[in-house]
């Protein structure tokens, strides 16, 4: 490599380097100012009870079909495939261990994670920035109604408590996914996988599940808020903050499941 | 009484308030026009507080509008979007008495109800009207649904952007006759935004003309006719040639 490639231009390689830096930094400041803001209208009143009624309603209830069937699934995949594995040394028998495990810790809430992304995040976005676009995130502000208030706390609000529950059923669907699979077609015995699963599973290994839940139900609504509210004009405008609230979900999630991983994890 | 100092708002490199000045009076109609996006609608959102202003000040009753209680200042204000702006989530009736329903201004449901029966009778719209939701009526029928709402609350500073643009002729006058009904009779102060300049004359007290970012001239109404502003004469008269250029 020619060191006078990058001797040539270090200041200007130096200050695009830092310009990304601080844009980075700024974006990440941004967020993290709204999402206090958010919280803080969560915990102040006044609360807006129909939105809040509506925002579980529309994040926890009506999610309940996708999350069920991407886990059921997606147990049932598991339990195929740590049989087919665990054939090739004799170890067919931790099916209903590691599918318990697989689901609880990783699988159930990154799954839920992602498919709230998809189906949440993308609702909330699209249709915040379609307030936005059209004036009446300003009309609400002109009827003294604060949009934090208003439009982002009911949705976050139900987003941190209803996708813990929908990791919980999700971790337990996908469970009996995995238990059909084992019992219906790999011939295990009934009772004895749920008596291997029940025993395997600590209650850290739940707590973690919920705990992630918790977190990823935080950064789907809040992306959706965050990119809804930040959207720039006209249809295009709310086409790439739906977008780019996705994908922000998406990697945020992922990340911020890596890091609690460690945290419940790593001995 | 509102006052506009030197407000300059740009957008990028876009400049559209470039320093200016103008002068409400309490219990008067205010009616801006000017060309299409000269900033009017900017003007309006700026005394809200919706958009910023990067310079200048706005004062209402000799309060600084940046400061103080945002709750208490917005509360004396209504207005009505350039795109009624109504709440697609709600029905009409809960988009007329929003204000009504939550808030410091809140009252029983059947009492909301009613008021917002009454503000859309007031803008030529039935009662069956309330139940429906905004995406199922007219543009015409969104923005008197727009007025209603602005109304509702009996504010005492009233904002319309174009009031009566998609309605037709005999409903515009209705609205204009309401505009300035609600001038007349509640003493409420007014401003609006327009470009049909038969609704200038019915509704205005003083007129201001909006050109390249400042007022170009501004008086009472009678006097629009005869300025001597060349600029006024020619947006008034809708001539083609003139000092302000029409791109073609
Ligand atoms: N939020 C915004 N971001 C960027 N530019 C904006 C924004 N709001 C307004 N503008 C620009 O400011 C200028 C003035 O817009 P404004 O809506 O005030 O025009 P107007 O005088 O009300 O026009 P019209 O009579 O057509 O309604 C336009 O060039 C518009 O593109
Ligand atoms: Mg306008």
């Amino acid at each position: 490599m020619s060191s006078e490639g990058l001797s040539l231009n270090p200041l200007a390689l130096l200050a695009a380097l830092g310009r990304w830096a601080i844009s980075a930094v700024a974006a990440v400041g941004r967020m993290a100012i709204f999402a206090f803001g958010a919280i803080s209208h969560i915990l102040r009143p006044p609360f807006y009870w129909r939105e809040i009624g509506n925002a579980f309603l529309n994040i926890g209830w009506l999610s309940l079909p996708v999350v069920a069937l991407t886990a059921i699934f997606t147990g049932g995949a598991l339990a195929l495939q740590i049989y087919a594995g665990g054939a090739r040394f004799s170890a067919e028998a931790v099916v209903p261990q590691i599918v318990a495990i697989g689901m609880v810790r990783e699988l159930g809430p990154v799954l839920v994670g992602l498919m709230i992304a998809a189906r949440v995040t993308s609702s909330i976005a699209a249709e915040i920035a379609t307030m936005k676009v059209t004036e009446q995130i300003d009309a609400l502000v002109t009827l003294s109604t604060h949009p934090m208030k208003y439009l982002i706390a009911p949705r976050v609000l139900a987003g941190i408590v209803t996708v813990p529950l929908l990791v919980g059923i999700g971790d337990i669907v996908g469970i009996a996914g995995g238990y059909a699979v084992a019992v219906y077609s790999l011939d295990f015995n009934s009772a004895t996988y749920l008596k291997n699963t029940v025993n395997f599973l600590e209650s850290l290994d739940v707590i973690s599940s919920l705990v992630k839940g918790c977190a990823f139900g935080l950064i789907a609504t809040l992306m959706g808020c965050f990119y809804g509210m930040n959207s720039g004009r006209g249809a295009q405008g709310v086409g790439r903050a739906t977008k780019g609230s996705v994908e922000a979900a998406a990697i945020l999630i992922l990340a911020a499941n890596f890091l609690l991983t460690g945290v419940f994890f790593s001995v | 009484m509102i006052v506009m100092e030197d407000i300059h708002k740009a957008f990028g490199s876009n400049r559209v308030l470039r320093g200016m000045n103008l002068n409400i009076e309490t219990g008067t109609s205010m009616v801006i026009i000017g060309g299409s996006g000269t900033g009017k609608s900017v003007a309006l959102k700026c005394i809200l507080g919706l958009v910023t202003p990067d310079k200048g000040r706005i004062l209402v009753d000799g309060q600084d509008a940046s400061k103080g209680d945002r709750d208490a200042f917005l509360a004396r204000f209504g207005m009505l979007f350039q795109g009624a702006a109504l709440f697609d989530s709600l029905p009409v009736w809960q988009n007329v008495a929003f204000r009504l329903l939550r808030g410091s201004l809140k009252r029983p449901k059947a009492e909301a109800y009613e008021i917002a029966v009454e503000k859309l009778r007031r803008v030529g719209l039935k009662p069956d009207v309330a139940e429906r939701f905004p995406a199922e009526l007219s543009g015409g029928m969104q923005k008197r649904v727009g007025l209603a709402r602005a109304i509702a609350a009996d504010p005492e500073i009233i904002f319309f952007d174009e009031p009566t643009t998609g309605l037709d002729p005999i409903m515009s006058g209705v609205i204009n006759e309401l505009i300035r009904e609600i001038v007349t009779e509640m003493g409420a102060t007014a401003m609006t935004i327009t470009h049909d300049m038969s609704s200038v004359r019915a509704i205005a007290d003083n007129v201001a003309m909006l050109h390249d970012g400042v007022i170009q001239w501004t008086g009472p109404v009678a006097e629009m006719d005869h300025s001597g502003d060349p600029y006024l004469e020619q947006f008034i008269n809708g001539r083609a040639e003139g000092p302000i250029e029409a791109v073609r």
